[in-house]
C-alpha cells in the first residue's frame, strides 16, 4: 500500500513528468480554442501544423549541428520563432484557399480538412522519410533539478512551462487587450454587424486562423523536446485537443487551460498505476462520460439565444 | 369589433396558470415573479414595450427556455418539469415570430407533420396517408386560405401565407392553448382583416395567448389584454381600460 | 426502381461473370463496407448525424463473427501441440490457459448471429440517447465519436489475450463445417453478401420514403419546429444512428466471413473517416450511390497503391477536399444534373409544364433512386 506521502510524491513527480506533454497540450488546445471556439471551425489538420513545428525545429538542429556547431544551444530559440512564423504563413494560405470557402458549414470543414490532414502528412513523408526523426536536444535542457529527495524536476519540462506561459499570457492580451482581439470577438458575437461597421471580418477570419496555426507550430517546437518526430506525430494528439477544447467550454480560455490540465495530469496520474494504453483509455472514457453529463463543457456562459 | 369579453366566465380553476414565475439569465431578470392567469376560451393579448419578456413568456410555456423559478400549470400539468414535445402533446401549440415551416416540403406536407398521430419512431415508420388525414389536411388548409396551395412548395408562399400555414400546423395538433407571437407581422391590411377573423374562428373552443404590437388589431380581437413592462405585469384588464392607464402610457408611447 | 435494377444486374451478374475468383472476392470485400456508407447515408445524409467512429460498429460485428469462427478453428485437435489446447493460439501465446468468459457464448452460432445484430445496436442505442437526449451539437457529436474509436482500438490492441491484440483475429478456416477458404465458399459467400446488401438497401428505402423520412430531413433543416410539432427528435435520431449501426455490423462480419481475419485496422479513427468518404463520394443522399462510391474509391485505392503508393494519400486527400467543396452530392449528385440536363434535351418538345402531382401514398423522391431532385434534397450540412 502506497503511503500518503509517497502518493503525493508521485502525484508531483507524475505531474512534472506529465509537465512537457501539458505544455503541448495545452498549445495545441489554445490553438484550436481560438479557431474553434473563436470561428466555430473544426480543423482535423491542427496535428500537422504542430508536426510542421516539430519539422522545422528538426532542420534547424540538424543544420546548426552540422554547419554552425557554435551555433547549436542557440538553435531552439530560433525554432520556436520560425515554427511560428511557417505554421502562421500556412494556417493563413488554408484559410484563404479552403476554410473561407466552407464559411458556416462546420462539418464539411471537418471533412475537408482532415483530407488536408492527409495530404499534408504524406507531404511530410515525401520530403522527410517516413522513418522518424529526433532534433538533438541542446546541452542546457538536458538534465533536471531536484529541489528535494523524492522530486525529480526535467529541466525541458521547466523551459516548456515557461514559454507556455509567455505564450498563453501573450494570446490573453492580445484578445482580450488589443484592438486586434476586440474585432477577433466582436466578429465572432455578431458577424454581421462586425462587417457594418467597418471590421474586415475575412481578414479578421484569416488572422485568426493563422494565429491558431502558428501556436500549433509552436507547440511542435515543444513536442521535439518529448518525442521523435513523424509524420503521423500530430494525429497523437488531436483527438485529446479536440476534447480539451470541448471539455473546457469552447468559447472560454481559462477553461481551456483548465482542462489541459486536469486531462494531462489524469492521464499522468493513471500511467503510473496502469499500462499507458489502459490510462488513454481511462482519460478519455470519463472526458466523455463528464460531456455526456454536461455538455457544454465546464465554463460556459448562459445566454437568451 | 367588440371586445366584451364573451364566451368565457372567470373561475377559479383557468386553463393556465402561471405563478411567481422567474427567469435570471446571468442576473438579468428577463421575467420578474411573474403572475398570469388565463381562463378557457379567453383571448388573451399580451403587450409590451420591446424587451418585456413577452415572447420569452412565450419560450417559458412551451418550454423553450428554462424557469429559474416558479410554476406553470396548464390543466393538471406542470410545465417547468416537462419536455418541449410533451409540452405539445398535452396540447399546447406555439407559433414562433418569424414563419416556422419546413421550407422544402409542400403546403400539405407541412400540414400533414402536424397530424397528432405517428410521434413515435414505429408510428412514423408505419404512418399511412389515410383518408381521415387527407380530410383533415384539406380541412385545415380551407381555415387557413391557403386550399388552393395544397401543392405548393411552403417556401414559393408569400409572408403572410406562411404565417397562416404555421398557424395551420399548429391547429392540426389540436391544441387547447394556443400561443401567436406577432401573427400580423408583415402582413397587409387585407391580411391583417382575414387573420383576425381566423383567430375569431379558431378560438372558439380554444384559450389563445398572443403577442402583438398593432394596437387595431389587438382590439379587434382581445378579450383582456396583459402589459407586460421589465418582465412583470404594468396593467390588466380591457384594453380601453389598459389604453387609458397613465402607468402604461407613461411607460408605452403609444395609441 | 430502375437504379437498384442496373445495380443488381452489375452485382449479381456481371461481376461473377466478368471477373476471376480472386477479383469477385476483393469486390466482395468492397461490398462489406458499402453496408457502412449505406448506414452513413440515413444517419448523416439525412439524419444530419456524422459518425466518425462507425469502424466501431463495423468491428464489434467483425469481431463478433471473427471469435465464433475462430473457436471453431481451435478445436482441441487442431490445436493439440498447443500448451493449452481448445483455445485460440494468440491466447496460447499470451500464456492463457483457460477460454475468457466472453469467448463462451460465442460457440453458439444462433448467439453470434444475434451478437453481430444486437450489440452495435444496443452501444449505438446507449451513445445515441447519451448524445442526442442531452442535446450534444453535431460537431462535439462527431468528435466524440472519433474518441470512442479510438478508445475501442486502444483497448482492442492493448488485450491482447483477448482481442488477438495488433494482429487481430487470424487463420479463420471452416463455419459449421463448411469450408470458407475454398473458390466455390467465396463465390457463394458473394453471393449473400450482395443478398444482405440489397436487404439493407431495400429497408433503408423504406424508413426513408416514410413519414420517418420525411421528418428526418425535417429534422435536419428545422429540429426546433419538428420540436414543437410533438416529436422527440431524439429517438429519431437515436433510431437511424441504430440503424446505421447494425448495418455496418453485418458488413463487419460478412467482411471476416469473406478475408477470413478481422483486426483493430478496421476499428479506429483513419478506417472510421475513410468509410465516410465512400458515402461522400457516391452521394450522401444515395443509397445506390453509397454502394458506387465504395467501389469507386476502393478500386482507386487498390490500383493506386500498387502502381503509385506515394500518390494515392494525395488523391485521397484531394477527393475528401474536391467532393466537400465541389461534389456535396457526390456523384449521385452530378448523375442527377447530368441526368436533368439530358431529360430537358429530349422533352424540349413539350410544351406545356407538367401540373403539379397530387400525393400518393409514396413520396415523390426515391432514395435509391439516382434521379434525386437536387433542389428539394440540397446536402446542407
Amino acid at each position: 500500500m502506497v503511503s500518503l506521502s509517497e502518493f503525493f510524491a508521485i502525484f508531483a513527480m507524475q505531474g512534472f513528468n506529465g509537465l512537457s506533454v501539458f505544455c503541448v497540450l495545452l498549445l495545441m488546445a489554445l490553438g484550436l480554442a481560438i479557431i474553434f471556439g473563436q470561428m466555430g471551425v473544426i480543423n482535423m489538420a491542427h496535428g500537422e501544423f504542430l508536426t510542421i513545428g516539430a519539422y522545422i525545429t528538426y532542420l534547424l538542429s540538424h543544420l546548426t549541428t552540422t554547419y554552425a556547431p557554435s551555433l547549436q544551444p542557440f538553435y531552439f530559440f530560433g525554432a520556436v520563432v520560425l515554427s511560428f512564423i511557417v505554421a502562421y504563413g500556412f494556417g493563413y494560405l488554408t484559410e484563404l484557399l479552403l476554410i473561407s470557402r466552407l464559411y458556416k458549414r462546420p462539418l464539411d470543414t471537418l471533412l475537408a480538412t482532415w483530407g488536408l490532414s492527409l495530404a499534408m502528412q504524406q507531404t511530410f513523408r515525401s520530403i522527410f522519410g517516413a522513418k522518424e526523426v529526433s532534433a538533438t536536444l541542446p546541452d542546457w535542457l538536458l538534465g533536471s533539478f531536484k529541489p528535494t529527495e523524492n522530486i525529480d524536476i526535467p529541466i525541458n519540462g521547466l523551459f516548456m512551462m515557461v514559454l507556455t506561459l509567455l505564450l498563453t499570457g501573450t494570446i490573453f492580451i492580445l484578445l482580450f487587450r488589443s484592438r486586434w482581439g476586440l474585432q477577433v470577438r466582436a466578429t465572432m458575437q455578431n458577424r454581421v454587424m462586425s462587417g457594418a461597421v467597418g471590421i474586415n471580418t475575412r481578414k479578421v477570419d484569416r488572422t485568426t486562423f493563422a494565429l491558431g496555426c502558428g501556436v500549433a507550430g509552436v507547440a511542435g517546437a515543444a513536442f521535439t523536446t518529448i518525442g521523435s518526430t513523424g509524420p503521423t506525430s500530430g494525429s497523437l494528439y488531436i483527438v485529446d485537443t479536440f476534447l480539451v477544447v470541448v471539455f473546457g467550454g469552447a468559447q472560454s480560455l481559462i477553461g481551456t487551460i483548465a482542462s489541459a490540465f486536469s486531462i494531462a495530469q489524469t492521464q499522468s496520474t493513471a500511467e503510473f498505476f496502469l499500462t499507458g494504453s489502459m490510462a488513454k483509455v481511462l482519460t478519455l472514457s470519463a472526458v466523455i462520460l463528464i460531456l455526456m453529463l454536461r455538455p457544454q463543457g465546464l465554463f460556459s456562459v448562459r445566454v437568451r439565444k | 369589433m367588440s371586445n366584451a369579453p364573451i364566451g368565457f366566465e372567470s373561475t377559479d380553476h383557468p386553463v393556465l396558470a402561471i405563478e411567481d414565475l422567474t427567469v435570471s439569465f446571468d442576473g438579468f431578470k428577463a421575467v420578474d415573479k411573474l403572475n398570469l392567469y388565463v381562463q378557457r376560451n379567453e383571448v388573451r393579448v399580451v403587450i409590451g414595450p420591446n424587451g418585456a419578456g413577452k415572447t420569452t413568456v412565450l419560450d417559458l410555456i412551451c418550454g423553450k427556455t428554462q424557469a429559474t423559478s416558479g410554476s406553470i400549470r396548464f390543466n393538471n400539468h406542470e410545465l417547468t418539469k416537462m419536455s418541449e414535445h410533451a409540452i405539445v402533446r398535452v396540447g399546447v401549440g406555439r407559433k414562433f415570430q418569424t414563419p416556422s415551416i419546413y421550407e422544402n416540403l409542400s403546403v400539405f406536407e407541412n400540414l400533414e407533420m402536424s397530424f397528432p398521430r405517428g410521434r413515435k419512431v414505429f408510428g412514423a415508420l408505419t404512418f399511412k396517408r389515410t383518408a381521415d388525414v387527407v380530410a383533415r389536411v384539406e380541412s385545415v388548409a380551407a381555415e387557413i386560405f391557403l386550399d388552393q396551395h395544397l401543392y405548393t412548395q411552403a417556401d414559393l408562399l408569400s409572408h403572410g401565407q406562411k404565417q397562416w400555414l404555421e398557424i395551420g400546423m399548429l391547429l392540426m395538433q389540436e391544441p387547447e392553448l394556443l400561443m401567436l407571437d406577432e401573427p400580423v407581422a408583415g402582413m397587409s391590411v387585407s391580411e391583417r382583416e382575414k387573420t383576425a377573423q381566423l383567430l375569431g374562428r379558431i378560438s372558439q373552443g380554444r384559450s389563445v395567448v398572443v403577442i402583438e404590437h398593432d394596437m387595431d388589431f389587438v382590439k379587434s380581437i382581445a378579450h383582456k389584454v396583459t402589459v407586460l413592462h421589465q418582465g412583470k405585469i404594468l396593467a390588466e384588464g380591457s384594453m380601453d381600460k389598459v389604453q387609458s392607464d397613465p402607468k402604461v402610457i407613461d411607460v408605452y408611447l403609444g395609441h | 426502381m430502375m437504379g437498384l435494377l442496373i445495380l443488381g444486374v452489375l452485382l449479381l451478374v456481371v461481376f461473377p461473370l466478368g471477373l476471376d475468383i480472386f477479383r469477385l472476392n476483393l469486390v466482395g470485400k468492397y461490398l462489406s463496407y458499402a453496408f457502412v456508407a449505406v448506414g452513413l447515408v440515413l444517419c448523416w445524409g439525412y439524419g444530419g448525424i456524422l459518425s466518425l467512429g462507425q469502424g466501431v460498429f463495423f468491428g464489434v460485428g467483425g469481431y463478433c463473427m471473427a471469435m465464433f469462427l475462430k473457436l471453431e478453428a481451435s478445436d482441441p485437435i487442431s490445436t493439440k501441440i498447443q500448451s493449452t489446447p481448445g483455445i485460440p493460439d494468440f491466447m496460447d501465446w499470451n500464456q492463457i490457459t483457460s477460454l475468457p468468459a466472453m469467448w463462451q457464448p460465442f460457440h453458439s452460432f444462433s448467439f453470434t448471429v444475434l451478437a453481430v445484430l444486437a450489440v452495435p445496436t444496443l452501444l449505438a442505442l446507449i451513445i445515441g440517447t447519451a448524445m442526442f437526449k442531452r442535446r450534444v451539437g453535431d460537431v462535439y457529436f462527431s468528435i466524440v465519436t472519433q474518441a470512442i474509436a479510438a478508445i475501442l482500438s486502444i483497448l482492442i490492441i492493448g488485450q491482447q489475450g483477448l482481442t488477438g491484440g495488433v494482429n487481430g483475429i487470424t487463420d479463420l478456416k471452416t463455419l459449421m463445417g463448411w469450408d470458407i477458404r475454398t473458390d466455390s465458399a467465396k463465390v457463394i459467400l458473394y453471393f449473400v453478401n450482395a443478398g444482405l446488401l440489397f436487404a439493407c438497401i431495400l429497408f433503408g428505402r423504406y424508413i426513408l420514403t416514410s413519414k420517418l423520412g420525411r421528418l428526418l430531413m425535417a429534422m435536419r433543416d428545422k429540429e426546433e419546429r419538428v420540436r414543437f410539432s410533438g416529436y422527440d427528435v431524439a429517438s429519431f435520431k437515436v433510431f437511424v444512428f441504430c440503424v446505421a449501426a447494425m448495418f455496418s455490423a453485418i458488413g463487419g462480419a460478412m467482411f471476416t466471413l469473406q478475408v477470413g481475419f478481422m483486426s483493430p485496422s478496421f476499428v479506429g479513427i483513419v478506417p472510421s473517416i475513410e468509410m465516410v468518404i465512400y458515402a461522400a463520394v457516391g452521394g450522401r443522399m444515395s443509397l445506390l450511390g453509397a454502394v458506387y462510391g465504395t467501389l469507386l474509391v476502393n478500386f482507386g485505392k487498390t490500383y493506386f497503391s500498387e502502381t503509385f503508393p506515394e500518390l494515392w494519400l494525395f488523391l485521397m486527400g484531394g477527393l475528401f477536399i474536391a467532393v466537400v467543396m465541389y461534389f456535396p452530392n457526390g456523384l449521385a449528385g452530378v448523375y442527377e444534373k447530368q441526368g436533368k440536363k439530358l431529360m430537358a434535351k429530349f422533352s424540349r418538345k413539350k410544351a406545356a409544364p407538367p401540373e403539379p402531382a397530387k400525393p400518393k401514398a409514396a413520396a415523390k423522391t426515391d432514395p435509391t433512386d439516382i434521379h434525386l431532385d437536387g433542389a428539394n434534397l440540397e446536402a446542407s450540412k
